[in-house]
């Protein structure tokens, strides 16, 4: 018995170092190489760093007004308003979050781009010379994290709403407080959690955009298209000052966020039945909200419609005309053809299946060891498994690139850059928090009794494993792996820092192809990009 | 020792100085035993203890001679119900029976599956192989994870609690069910409850636990007219205590010792202990009256529903007493 718990430590200890090698150690050598003193003078003194570090911090605190701008009214439309169409409309407008975000940056260029479908519409009805517009800086990258991001406040809110107990709004009124004062004194600070967490979440994913400034950006830098782009020019301690500022900025947001969570309690308290949706009875108001909420869906769902359209428009065969004039599968049929194409899908499919695969496992162990065995350190163990959250994946990809390309053993340093294995690795990195939170919030509900059960019904560790503990953990565990997989899929960030050409991924083939002006196959690629995606997330999502 | 299931001086250490034990018993082969205490007694820690989940930090257990004290539940062979039954969920009911018949190599799948309706049938629940277990009732699910815990005759049954989950009026007639296939299958059975009640119905033999130590092991008349300790006299039934002068009223010989008298065994008397009749609890044979004596102390006399009313000056004498 005292064997048994020794294993246990031992388990527990070995999870705890590689976790710690992986998420950790990698931070702490370019923090320890970023105090480099001339970096770091070249770092203060250049003001596009400022700028960037500065644009970076604005244009994710807008993102989080535009998101909650546009996301929290329309949670309270769908959740508090009946009308045709209410439920299905209201799970297809939560789909962008789910999709790359490289497939709704280019699908967004091809809608609203100075040559998308939109530009060329009023070019042609108003006979202008040129485009009307340029879609580019800092208002283009705000549009698409707007549209991208609002899904956060969206779903956070709708699901804060869904936890209301209606006797309490009803407490409300019974003590004389009118609609608005209902509004202000109980639901909305009733629902400051959902908010703050969705606030967090746009927060963070805007900070970490690389997609949008980078194909939209133009001249206006943030932080994460600066530290790449230092990277490329080959200085490599500048971008290391660069990385560490951008993890200080994510981890000063997070503190300041966490502070104006406020209580669980709040929460906890609301056990009763959530308010019903409203029919809504006059006939002209229930007319114009359907309208909106069918506008909405269709000015959400457009731009990948539009990427759609593109992928059938072969190479050469759209120039002026308004409408594309050849429909036909000739980008689908190179993509699948050409061996050179192909390789890019081939390459992404693997390294995501066996990132997540790995992630999968280690966040099964630390289930295991955090909530069955309760080992005394198991919050550093919870902690590892959620910091890659808290950090731009750009943080990690510069950090990862420094640490292995350099053969030091001693150190648990080896040269991993240029092989085939930093890409998974990286990817292995993000899935962690995806997978450990998926797999631990199942392994909480999980009744330990059922393994108790299995036991005294005479099977072993491994039986009682594969029969009872991982068909019972299944939900959660396919949404935390489905959710690894499709960002690993459609990742750029950790990508175009670390690939080289025999392991290249979709995202960094779509880019190449913009470039050469292919926007057939690039969409062609978001469209089996997207398809993949649903198709996982589907199965993932399936009780 | 000569029982078929014997634990000797087990013990179970948690932190913060709580002790389970050191406890020892001896369970006759095809024995049902309770164990039976308060909440925080020890009563689940002893029945996880026999099962394997808990290791013992002293003493050791036996079943039929083998010392069984370090095997891991897998391959102790002893079957268990749980309290809130963990049937498999994602398994349908046949399925969850024969789940403890797989992974043993011998016996083909047409044996696995006699057994299985078989260990179904001896439930009363023939034919409800594909059911799923959301499908069905608390007494039903609470009779399949009897089953299964049955099916692969196991060396002794442990029970958890396995009432508790049902509505009182349910209760009680499964407490007769579940007693007569335990006695037909004839397996030594150990069961925990906080119910008397349930103790007294279920087992042949009570063991009452409190503060992690055994006070007292007997069949339930035992229990209930030859109390150890104050402590038994109290848990078990309903119990007077009196002291001093009251006792000595009652005839306590001593004259300083603790006497313990049931309500049944009080009754009103021309001459006695003297006391008012303050409530009337009617319950339909019969009623309790509560007593307050001289000295403000305060009992239970059952009687008659019309022996007396309230506000009345009554005297009571005892009919039995148990001297401490």
């Amino acid at each position: 018995m005292i064997g048994r718990l020794r294993n246990t430590d031992l388990a527990a200890v070995a999870l705890t170092l590689l976790l710690a090698w992986l998420v950790v150690y990698p931070i702490l050598v370019v923090g320890a190489d970023a105090a480099d003193g001339t970096a770091v003078r070249a770092f203060v003194t250049r003001p596009g760093e400022w700028a960037a570090l500065w644009a970076s911090v604005w244009i994710s605190l807008v993102s989080v007004i535009l998101a909650a701008a546009i996301g929290i009214p329309l949670a309270f439309l769908f959740e508090w308003f009946d009308f045709p169409g209410r439920k299905t409309l209201g799970a297809l407008i939560a789909l962008p979050v789910v999709l790359p975000p490289l497939v709704g940056v280019i699908a967004f260029l091809f809608l609203y781009g100075e040559s998308g479908f939109i530009a060329r519409a009023i070019q042609a009805a108003l006979h202008l010379q040129n485009a009307p517009w340029r879609l580019q800086g800092a208002v283009a990258i705000l549009l698409v994290h707007a549209y991208s991001m609002y899904v956060y406040f969206y779903l956070f809110t709708r699901a804060g709403l869904a936890k209301l107990d209606v006797s309490m709004l009803e407490a409300a009124q019974a003590l004389g407080a009118d609609r608005r004062a209902t509004l202000w004194r109980v639901i909305v600070p009733l629902l400051r959690p959902s908010l703050v967490g969705a606030a967090m979440l746009t927060f963070m994913t805007a900070l970490g955009s690389f997609s949008a400034p980078y194909i939209f950006g133009g001249g206006f830098r943030v932080m994460t298209t600066q530290i790449v782009a230092t990277k490329l020019n080959g200085d490599l301690p500048l971008a290391m000052v660069e990385t560490v500022a951008l993890a200080l900025v994510a981890v000063l947001g997070l503190v300041i966020l966490r502070r104006t969570e406020g209580d669980d309690i709040l929460v906890a308290l609301g056990k009763g039945i959530a308010p019903r949706p409203r029919p809504i009875r006059r006939a002209s108001v229930r007319r114009l909200t359907t309208a909106l909420g069918w506008g909405f869906a269709v000015l959400l769902l457009l731009p990948h419609l539009t990427l759609l359209l593109v992928s059938l428009v072969p190479y050469g065969a759209w120039t002026t005309e308004i409408l594309p004039p050849v429909l036909n599968f000739e980008n689908y049929r190179r993509l699948f053809s050409e061996a050179e194409r192909l390789r890019p899908m081939v390459n992404s499919l693997w390294m995501a299946a066996v990132s997540t695969a790995i992630a999968v496992a280690l966040a099964l162990g630390a289930g295991w060891l955090v909530v069955r065995r309760r080992v005394a350190w198991r919050r550093v163990i919870e902690g590892l498994l959620a910091l890659p959250w808290a950090l731009p994946g750009t943080v990690f990809a510069i950090a990862l690139a420094i640490t292995f390309s350099v053969h030091a053993p001693l150190q648990l340093r080896f040269v991993l850059v240029g092989t085939a294995v930093i890409l998974p690795l990286a990817y292995l990195v993000r899935a962690l928090p995806l997978t450990g939170r998926g797999i631990l919030a199942s392994y909480r509900q999980l009744d330990p009794s059922l393994e108790e059960a299995a036991a005294s019904l005479g099977a072993g560790r491994w039986r009682t494993l594969a029969r009872v503990t991982l068909p019972q953990l299944r939900p959660g565990l396919a949404a935390g792996a489905s959710l690894a997989f499709v960002a690993a899929l459609g990742d750029i960030v950790a990508s175009i820092v670390l690939y080289t050409y025999e392991t290249r991924p979709v995202s960094i083939e779509i880019l190449s192809s913009l470039r050469l002006s292919e926007t057939g196959v690039a969409a062609a690629f978001g469209v089996v990009l997207m398809l993949v995606s649903a198709i996982v997330l589907g199965v993932g999502a399936r009780r | 020792m000569t029982g078929f299931l014997e634990t000797q001086a087990i013990e179970k250490r948690w932190g913060h100085g709580v002790t389970v034990g050191p406890i020892t018993l001896d369970i006759a082969s095809g024995e049902i035993l309770a164990l039976l205490g308060p909440s925080g007694s020890g009563k689940t820690t002893m029945l996880r203890l026999l099962a394997g989940f808990e290791t013992a930090d002293g003493g050791r257990i036996a079943v039929a001679g083998e010392d069984v004290t370090t095997v891991p539940p897998a391959r102790r062979r002893f079957g268990m119900v749980f309290q809130h039954y963990a049937l498999f969920p994602h398994l349908d009911v046949g399925e969850n029976v024969g789940f403890g018949l797989q992974g043993r190599g011998k016996g083909d799948e047409g044996r696995a599956k006699q057994q299985i309706s078989e260990a179904l049938a001896l439930v009363d629940l023939a034919g409800f192989e594909r059911r799923k277990v959301h499908e069905l009732s608390g007494g039903q699910q609470q009779r399949v994870a009897l089953a299964r815990a049955l099916a692969p005759e196991p060396r002794v049954l442990l029970l958890d609690e396995p009432l508790s989950n049902l509505d009182p009026a349910l209760r009680e007639r499964t407490r007769r069910e579940l007693r007569d296939v335990i006695k037909r299958v004839g397996i030594t059975s150990v069961f925990v409850t906080h119910e008397q009640d349930e103790a007294f119905d279920l087992g042949d033999r009570i063991a009452v636990l409190n503060n992690g130590r055994l006070e007292q092991t007997g069949a339930p008349d035992d229990l209930y007219e030859h109390p150890a300790n104050l402590f038994v006299a109290t848990f078990v039934g309903r119990a007077n205590v009196f002291r001093g002068a009251a006792a000595r009223a009652l005839g306590s010989a001593a004259g300083n010792g603790v006497l313990v008298v049931r309500p049944e065994r009080l009754r009103f008397a021309d001459a006695g202990l003297p006391g008012i009749v303050r409530e009337r609890r009617y319950t339909g044979v019969a009623a309790f009256f509560l007593v307050e004596g001289d000295d403000h102390q305060r009992f239970e006399v059952l009687a008659e529903p019309d022996a007396a009313q309230v506000g009345q000056r009554v005297y009571v004498e005892a009919t039995r007493v148990i001297a401490l």
